[in-house]
């Protein structure tokens, strides 16, 4: 006789009381395919922990965004954030659809010139740009957006002795009804220092002013508050055409736009509640038409959005180490995937689903990750299938910040595969060796032997 | 390892505890081990029968046998001298 199939034992105390707000319990359904390709195949072919990325999606969703924002204004212009996702396969399918490089360091700027950017269409964002960097940029006429008067300072000297002037623009910090209100890059706008800043770069003669920045905050829940920061830029950009007759090429307002994910301590899904492209670009579109600026005339939009852009095409396949109990008979469930992958785990409730079929039970599971650290927990509660060693589960959206911010601590990185629209994996990045950290080391010779 | 034996058990899996006035749902599995252990089995002799009826090892089993009933003594499922 065949035996039955088997699935671990479980039992499940109901709790009494009122009824949950939404009734039905949200239980996603397996993620057994990414893209086409089989969870437990790319697994099994690359490694688990395996970063995977999804081209279609990432057009897809870039294409989503340009259109809401070209089908409201005339002239828009992405602009890749680089710290958001610098492997290069990601860069160049932005660059491919035609995105610009936003780069905010030397390694940045010098890894856009790698891809084959265009410099002139390379903006140097950032608070701590060198001489050097400074040259090369003004010499390459890359766009340099100016963040304190130190630099602006420096700049004109470095003006001195370039090829070319450079082309600025400063970053604009203000007021946008927003908390906490990010005044630690750039100008402010409310107390003068912004418009201080425009009359040295236009008295300087030194300069080419080509646009005015902001970068109002990150994971900005509120479309109006773009509505703001366009509003008082483009108030700038009249004063500079009424005192110095300067017409702005540019208005850039930066990234900060939410992502699908979920906050953590949100009472309702991201998908549900965060704006979407179209709620931004009616904001910003809005301002800057109904603003100063006389029709044909409006300056170019610039957009450095990059978490809402490359988020969802991020998915963390992982595998499940071990199941264990806590002292209050709480289910945990250790996977190979911790906060050393997944940085974005500190402020999302990544959505989380079995990579395989299950049965309708379910348990509420604290999902910790693989590091000897009490921080690593990637989920404090979350409502899992019964699982077991080695089953997969898929992270999802995970494609923001998660792949520059990683860290090498306790575990070598795992590989990155790229799906393309046709289905086929490609690995876009290798996992890590040992002697990917050795290499970099150097043994003073006293302490070449650990014999006394 | 004796079960409480006031508690209700339904087939489908309903268990009700009438000492505390607390009801839990279980598994095949669960219930099937419940239903052993109410008819005076040891521990080995579930293993035994488990092993025997379902597709699973002796080690993946007493593993989950032992969380099992670890979770059934938090829960007060247990005869109270165990």
């Amino acid at each position: 006789m065949e035996k039955q199939k088997y699935e671990r034992p479980h039992i499940l105390r109901l709790e009494t009381g009122m009824p949950g707000k939404f009734g039905m319990r949200n239980e996603p359904a397996p993620t057994t395919h990414i893209d086409g390709m089989a969870v437990s195949e790319l697994a099994e072919k690359y490694g688990s922990p395996l970063f995977v990325l999804s081209e279609k999606t990432i057009r897809s969703v870039y294409r989503q965004a340009y259109k809401a924002f070209s089908t409201r204004y005339p002239k828009v212009q992405f602009a890749w954030s680089y710290k958001t996702n610098y492997l290069s396969a990601v860069c160049n399918i932005f660059h491919q659809e035609g995105s610009w490089a936003e780069v905010v360091s030397g390694f940045e700027y010098d890894k856009a010139l790698a891809n084959g950017v265009d410099p002139k269409k390379i903006i140097f964002n950032g608070p701590a740009k060198t001489r050097e960097e400074l040259l090369l940029a003004t010499n390459n006429e890359s766009l340099i957006h100016i963040d304190h008067l130190d630099e602006l300072y420096l700049l004109i000297e470095v003006a001195e002795h370039a090829d070319h002037r450079p082309r600025v623009a400063i970053r604009v910090n203000m007021d946008t009804g927003i908390y906490p209100m990010w005044d630690r890059f750039g100008f402010n706008y409310e107390n003068g220092q912004a418009w201080d800043a425009l009359n040295k770069i236009m008295h300087s003669g030194k300069l080419d002013l080509m646009g005015l920045h902001t970068h109002i905050g990150t994971f900005i829940m509120s479309a109006n508050a773009y509505a703001v920061a366009a509003t008082k830029l483009a108030e700038l950009a009249r004063l500079l055409q009424v005192k110095f007759n300067h017409k702005l090429k540019y208005i850039d307002l930066g990234g900060g736009f939410a992502s699908k994910n979920t906050l953590k301590g949100s009472y309702l899904p991201g998908s549900d509640t965060n704006p979407s492209f179209n709620d931004y670009a009616e904001a910003i579109s809005s301002a800057l038409i109904n603003s100063h600026f006389a029709p044909g005339e409006l300056p170019m939009l610039i957009l450095e959005t990059g978490r809402a852009l490359i988020d969802e095409a991020g998915y963390i396949i992982s595998s499940v180490i071990a199941n264990k109990r806590m002292s209050t008979g709480r289910r945990a469930t250790i996977i190979d995937a911790g906060v050393n992958l997944l940085f974005t785990s500190f402020w999302y409730q990544h959505s989380i689903t079995v990579a395989q079929g299950t049965s309708q039970y379910r348990e509420d599971t604290s999902l910790y990750g693989p590091l000897c650290m009490n921080i690593d927990c990637i989920r404090d509660s979350i409502n899992l299938p019964l699982l077991n060693p080695g089953d997969h589960l898929v992270i999802h959206q995970t494609g923001a910040y998660n792949l520059t911010q990683w860290m090498q601590f306790i575990h070598l990185r795992p590989k990155v595969v790229m799906i393309d629209e046709m289905g086929d994996a490609h690995i876009v990045r290798e996992n890590e060796e040992m002697e990917s950290i050795t290499g970099l080391e150097k043994l003073p010779g006293h302490l070449s032997s650990i014999k006394a | 390892m004796k079960i409480n034996p006031n508690l209700a058990v339904s087939e489908s899996g309903f268990l009700f505890n009438p000492g505390t006035g607390e009801s839990f749902t279980v598994n095949p599995t669960g219930a099937e081990i419940i239903r052993l252990l109410r008819e005076g089995l040891s521990l080995e002799q579930v293993i035994d029968a488990f092993t025997e009826q379902f597709q699973v090892d002796r080690h993946t089993f007493e593993k989950d046998l032992h969380d099992f009933s670890g979770i059934l003594k938090t829960y007060n499922l247990l005869e109270k001298d165990e």
